[in-house]
């Protein structure tokens, strides 16, 4: 009997194997998606709306609000998208070339230096298929897809059997954690969590790396170094190992340069490869639509058909710096997520925001509109956090416009 | 949680095989296996000395909200549908083996074990479960495996 999955869009994992009972349009039942994922389909959902200046008004005043929001801007910040398909984010980059914005999502302030390491090659990555089939070492590092990713290590990293992995992960897996607290996977990891204080990471690294070479490995926190080389000791026997790169390594170095120092070690002695544990379902898409049209991951400034690319522009320095005259804001909720002193020069310039759900940001928009849930209410396609394409249609029907549909709109009213 | 000595230091200590057991520590391992209960006792039911260690008794072997055949109950609120014990259950992984024993959708529900239903996990066909029955065996897949101690057999 040939199943009908659908996608769950609830996380970077994209997971392909959700079935769904659906009734009139109402989603009754969910089987094997996680409690993430079926909130993420079952949400409650009001009327479609659009509003301006918090009042109701129809999609064509809305549209054209919006667009001569965009018109009238100078710099306008366009920033997001990680929760948006690949033909959303497409047209975003294209609108932000039209309108000469700053376009930025949130990777600038997570995981996009890590992406763009893989992206230009810099770092051996691998698929999740591979880390199922293949992997005998995973380290979860500064990461807890337990909480952030539920499904991360019984439909890919731990648990399951692989075409090369049948006998199940007692004996021929080894799951490792290394992070400031006793997190979910850290519990699974049982005996092989190892619990470096806040922005150890980088020292932990150095230390790790003179163990595999058989040096005393030494921190000026005095981990134990018995410990330190046991777990080389681990990592060098790895016939296919992989880290999963967190929030938590990420915040705590300066820059990707340990971690491009590590895997060399590793590789020199072992096998390992990196994947970066993007939560956003589509950030990684985003990553690589803007890299492969304008080399850069995000923070680029198109001006006059030229593309510049530097920390200035980033989300949290152009607001800064008041260097940006409108924002639109799809799929995110800065007022909520970044610092109160940097958010708050949103509140000084025109915002669109397009959310399928009502946000901080959304309340103090000059244009509200209210988008269909990618993933559960419109269709497309995305990367999951492995780089690895993935299709979608939508779930069930609705009358609110797709981002897709949003900005395709905008941009023909321009 | 208790063993068989805890539960006989609760019991009368006379022996007096009214149980149909002959002794009372038999009759604490009986208790242990869940084959009597504290009510097939007489003396700790009716007499009044014993009142305290019979509530108490009761209280530890009382049916559990929602517990199965094997003993097994899901805290719902805690589960939040991680797969996991799913992926790991070994007769699952033997009756599913591309389907939830590879991490995805089951291809063949029919002998599973657990399942995930509305992101909690749900337990069904119990007679496969490796604590079921007369030959079962401690096994423990389901509780190693689950980040939040949602499953617990009682
Ligand atoms: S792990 Fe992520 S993608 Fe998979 S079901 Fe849960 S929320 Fe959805
Ligand atoms: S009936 Fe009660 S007191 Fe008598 S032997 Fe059995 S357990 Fe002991
Ligand atoms: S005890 Fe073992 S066999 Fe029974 S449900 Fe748990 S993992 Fe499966
Ligand atoms: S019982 Fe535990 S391991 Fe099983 S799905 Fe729920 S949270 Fe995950």
């Amino acid at each position: 009997m040939e199943k009908n999955y659908y996608v769950c869009t609830g996380c970077g994992l994209l997971c392909d194997d959700i079935e769904v009972e659906s009734e009139k349009n109402i989603i009754n039942k969910v089987y094997t998606a996680c409690r993430v994922g079926v909130a993420h389909m079952k949400e409650v959902r009001g009327e479609a709306g659009f509003r301006v200046d918090n009042a109701p008004v129809d999609e064509a005043t809305a549209i054209r609000e919006a667009a001569s929001i965009l018109k009238n801007a100078k710099n306008p910040l366009i920033f997001g998208l990680g929760t948006s398909t690949d033909e959303a984010q497409k047209l975003a980059i294209e609108l932000a070339r039209k309108t000469d914005a700053t376009l930025d999502d949130t990777s600038s302030f997570c995981l996009g230096p890590l992406v763009e390491a893989l992206l230009q090659d810099k770092i051996k990555t691998c698929t999740l298929d591979d880390v199922r089939n293949k992997a005998d070492v995973i380290i979860f590092w500064g990461a807890d897809p337990s909480d952030s990713h539920p499904r991360h290590l019984s439909k890919h990293s731990y648990f399951p059997r692989g075409s090369e992995k049948q006998r199940g992960w007692e004996e021929e897996r080894t799951a490792i954690a290394i992070d400031v607290r006793k997190s979910h996977t850290a519990k699974i990891c049982g005996n092989y969590f190892f619990q470096i204080p806040p922005e150890g990471d980088a020292e932990f690294i150095d230390a790790l790396i003179a163990a595999l070479s058989g040096k005393l490995p030494k921190t000026s926190y005095n981990y134990p170094p018995k410990k330190i080389l046991e777990l080389a000791n681990i990592l060098k026997g790895a016939k296919f190992g992989v880290i999963f790169a967190g929030l938590g390594l990420i915040y705590s170095l300066k820059d990707m340069e340990p971690v491009f120092r590590l895997m060399k070690a590793l590789n020199e002695k072992a096998n390992f490869q990196l994947v970066p544990m993007v939560g956003h379902y589509n950030m990684r898409g985003f990553n690589e639509n803007l890299y492969a049209e304008t080399g850069y991951v995000n923070r680029v400034k198109f001006e006059n058909g030229t593309v510049k690319h530097g920390p200035e522009y980033s989300v949290v320095e152009s607001l800064k710096a008041k260097t940006v005259d409108a924002a639109l804001i799809i799929g995110s909720d800065p007022l909520s997520s970044l610092p109160r002193s940097v958010s708050k020069n949103l509140l000084e310039i025109p915002v669109i925001s397009i959310d399928p759900c009502e946000t901080l940001t959304s309340k103090h928009s000059k244009v509200y509109i209210n988008t269909a849930i990618s993933g559960v209410e419109s269709g497309g396609s995305a990367t999951r956090m492995d780089g690895i394409k993935v299709s979608f249609k939508p779930v069930v029907e609705t009358a609110r416009l797709s981002d897709e549909a949003t900005l395709k709109k905008i941009m023909e009213a321009l | 949680m208790t063993n068989a000595m805890e539960l006989y230091q609760m019991l009368p200590k006379t022996n007096c095989k009214k149980c149909g057991k002959t002794s009372c520590m038999a009759f604490a391992v009986a208790l242990m296996a869940r084959e009597l209960t504290p009510e097939d006792c007489p003396p700790l039911k009716e007499e009044s000395k014993y009142r305290e260690n019979y509530e108490k008794l009761k209280e530890i072997f009382k049916p559990s909200e929602g517990a199965t055949e094997t003993g097994l109950i899901v805290h719902e609120d805690l589960c939040f549908g991680c797969g996991n014990c799913v992926v790991a259950c070994p007769p699952n992984v033997a009756n599913d083996p591309y389907g939830v024993g590879s991490g995805n959708a089951p291809r063949n529900v029919n002998k599973l074990v657990l399942t995930i239903e509305d992101g909690i996990v749900k337990a069904q066909n119990l007679e496969e479960c490796r604590r079921f029955g007369k030959n079962k065996i401690l096994c423990n897949g389901c509780i190693v495996t689950c980040p939040v101690e949602a499953i617990e057999f009682v």
